[in-house]
């Protein structure tokens, strides 16, 4: 069957809206400069499919998570099916498969954080958010709070990832301080 | 040095001597500290030459396995085929963070020592595969990268010697088992992260089905001081009677430690003297109970043992654990082991990529029987169980997370038996083996 973006937009028309980032209708990602951008990553390998994790990574990027429709529109460019494309992505944890909270909010637990107490740090923030419980977005939509294995930042913890920035040595004293920063 | 703590007298700083200094971060600074000499040199001499420079040099890789890189290197033969060097910058080993240091603050000793590498395997492009959460070390290794082209040090025409060097940074997108290197070059590729089965091995069939070499990052950041300062120099630092372990260590020191942080030290190191001299020992009024010294992959130590082992590769072993990655994770006498270990059995429930049973099923058993025990509702028979089920995970899988998962477990048993052994309710009704298993497939 084709993959060709008309079809992709096509089958959207009739789907349900896709929460608060809004991905109906469809725009495409891969327009103008971040077309170049793509091609300039695609000069790096002798494949295309090895753009894959780039590309998912500038959608996210553009679009906070990665659609049905952001799928299709990878697979066509890259020569894959929406099928392995989505493999693939539901394969890797920090790709997102459906909108999340406005702060993505991050806390290691595992065992070098959790002997410092890292459960108190995602209590507190579990409760200074408003998030009823880990991966529920909280009502404002500003909001999601996970559980993440080892962050690779052992001798400061807990770290915690807000989106794309890290922090070291949180704790629960500091959570509301940090929350307040926040737009 | 101790980052982020000042250097210890003790210490012996080779890759973390400018951790801390903002200046070492730049192509210029780098430049006044000595760098891209090593490189230059090296972009002149024969790839055989410095395979064998390192292959003298004795430096072993620094990602857990411990295998010779200069070994790993001369399988790299001039064959006319496309070669690939591999930078493994997937640091994701719990307790271990001193890859994160190394690219934080030295991005260009990095792309320094990937560059020499891939020369050095006669490879005209390198990708550095960093993981995804690392977005600070993949700013700051991009950011080298484009100033390393900028300058002409990368490129066509590297250094102006003639030779191409093309060094591409890669993001990882969240999976522990991208660490592992066959893992790591399928998800280069854009495919999952599944560790593909071996043979062939990279240097036969690697990435994108070429001959390919995999270094860690603290590996390849550790060739251009050799290739500048020779074999010699580097063999120096170790123990005398064991030629084995030479060169410098980084360390990562986490959990309940006074001084948490990054400390390098000559191989061969006594470990009391790093846990209670340069690390500060326990927290006020606490005890030391146990020690994983290696990433949480390798055995766990009761004190006794960590205070008796010397590290380097055959030290370790010789106190029945291994050196792995050097991420040193302390227990205090707060911790509940059985709580703790059940917590690190969750981890490699969540990252095992589950193609094979063995790891899939074994890893959720494993964390269901021993969260089952940490709430009050196990049996002792559930020891057996553990025990039968960490067998049956070790030695039988494509890789070696499966293993990974049961380690902890059978020494934590062995070690701590009394502390699971506390948590078995006796007026409860025993339970079959049989039952365990079904209650914990349920």
């Amino acid at each position: 069957m084709s993959h060709g973006p008309a079809a992709g937009i096509g089958a959207l028309a009739s789907a349900p809206p896709h929460g608060v980032h809004g991905d109906t209708p469809y725009t495409a990602v891969f327009t103008g400069d971040r077309r170049v951008e793509l091609d300039r990553i695609l000069s790096r390998y002798p494949t295309k499919q090895a753009a894959l994790l780039p590309a998912l990574w500038m959608i996210q990027d553009a679009r906070g998570w990665v659609s049905e429709a952001a799928i299709e529109e990878v697979a066509v460019v890259l020569a894959l099916t929406p099928a392995y494309v989505k493999g693939v992505l539901s394969f890797y944890t920090m790709y997102h498969q459906h909108p999340v909270g406005r702060h993505f909010i991050q806390v290691c637990t595992t065992t070098p954080c959790n002997v410092c107490g890292a459960e108190d740090v995602v209590s507190a923030m579990l409760r200074h958010t408003g998030c009823s419980d880990l991966g529920l977005t909280s009502a404002d939509g500003r909001f999601t709070v996970v559980e993440v294995e080892c962050l690779g930042a052992c001798g400061f913890a807990t770290p915690i990832m807000i989106n794309n920035e890290f922090v070291e040595s949180v704790t629960p004293e500091s959570v509301p301080r940090l929350l307040s920063e926040l737009q | 040095m101790g980052f982020p703590h000042r250097a210890h007298p003790r210490e012996t700083p080779v890759l973390s001597r400018y951790f801390g200094d903002t200046g070492a971060r730049t192509l210029d600074g780098w430049r006044q500290r000595g760098g891209y000499e090593a490189l230059d040199m090296a972009l002149d001499t024969d790839p055989q030459a410095l395979q064998a420079i390192v292959k003298e040099s004795g430096l072993r890789g620094r990602g857990g396995a411990g295998f010779p890189t200069g070994l790993k290197w001369s399988f790299m033969k001039p064959d006319g085929k496309t070669h690939y060097l591999c930078c493994n910058a997937d640091e994701s080993e719990p307790g271990t963070f001193k890859d994160r240091e190394i690219m934080r603050w030295t991005p260009h000793g990095l792309v320094e020592g990937v560059a020499l590498a891939a020369h050095a395997i006669y490879a005209e492009t390198a990708y550095i595969y960093i993981r995804g959460e690392f977005t600070e070390p993949l700013a700051r290794v991009s950011a080298a990268v484009e100033e390393a082209y900028a300058a002409g040090v990368l490129g066509a025409n590297a250094m102006g010697s003639g030779k191409r060097v093309d060094v591409h940074v890669h993001r990882g997108a969240g999976a522990y088992i991208c660490g592992e290197e066959t893992a790591l070059m399928n998800s280069l590729e854009g495919r999952r992260g599944n560790p593909r089965i071996k043979p062939p091995f990279p240097a036969v069939a690697g990435l994108f089905g070429m001959p390919t070499t995999i270094n860690n990052v603290e590996t390849l950041a550790t060739v251009p001081y050799i290739i500048k300062n020779g074999a010699e120099w580097y063999k120096q630092f170790g123990r005398r009677d064991n030629p084995k372990s030479v060169g410098t260590k980084l360390f990562s020191v986490c959990g309940n430690i006074s001084r948490p942080g990054n400390y390098e030290v000559a191989l061969g190191f006594p470990f009391k003297d790093f846990l209670y001299d340069l690390c500060g020992g326990p927290l006020p009024d606490r005890e030391i109970k146990a020690v994983i010294p290696g990433g949480s992959s390798v055995p766990i130590l009761t004190r006794e043992e960590a205070e008796g082992a010397m590290m380097d590769y055959e030290g370790f072993v010789a106190a029945g654990t291994m050196l792995g990655s050097g991420g040193v994770i302390v227990f205090d006498d707060r911790q509940d082991m059985v709580r703790q270990i059940a917590r690190l059995a969750r981890f490699y429930a969540h990252e095992s990529c589950a193609q094979c049973s063995q790891c899939r099923e074994g890893t959720a058993w494993t964390t269901r029987i021993l969260e089952r025990i940490r709430d009050g509702e196990g049996s002792v028979e559930d020891f057996d169980t553990l025990l039968s089920i960490a067998d049956n995970m070790s030695g039988k899988t494509i890789c070696v997370l499966s293993d990974s998962c049961a380690t902890p477990v059978v020494s934590g048993l062995a070690k701590f038996r009394h502390e699971f052994e506390a948590k078995i309710v006796p007026t409860r009704g025993t339970v079959t083996v049989a039952g365990a298993v079904r209650a914990a497939a349920s």
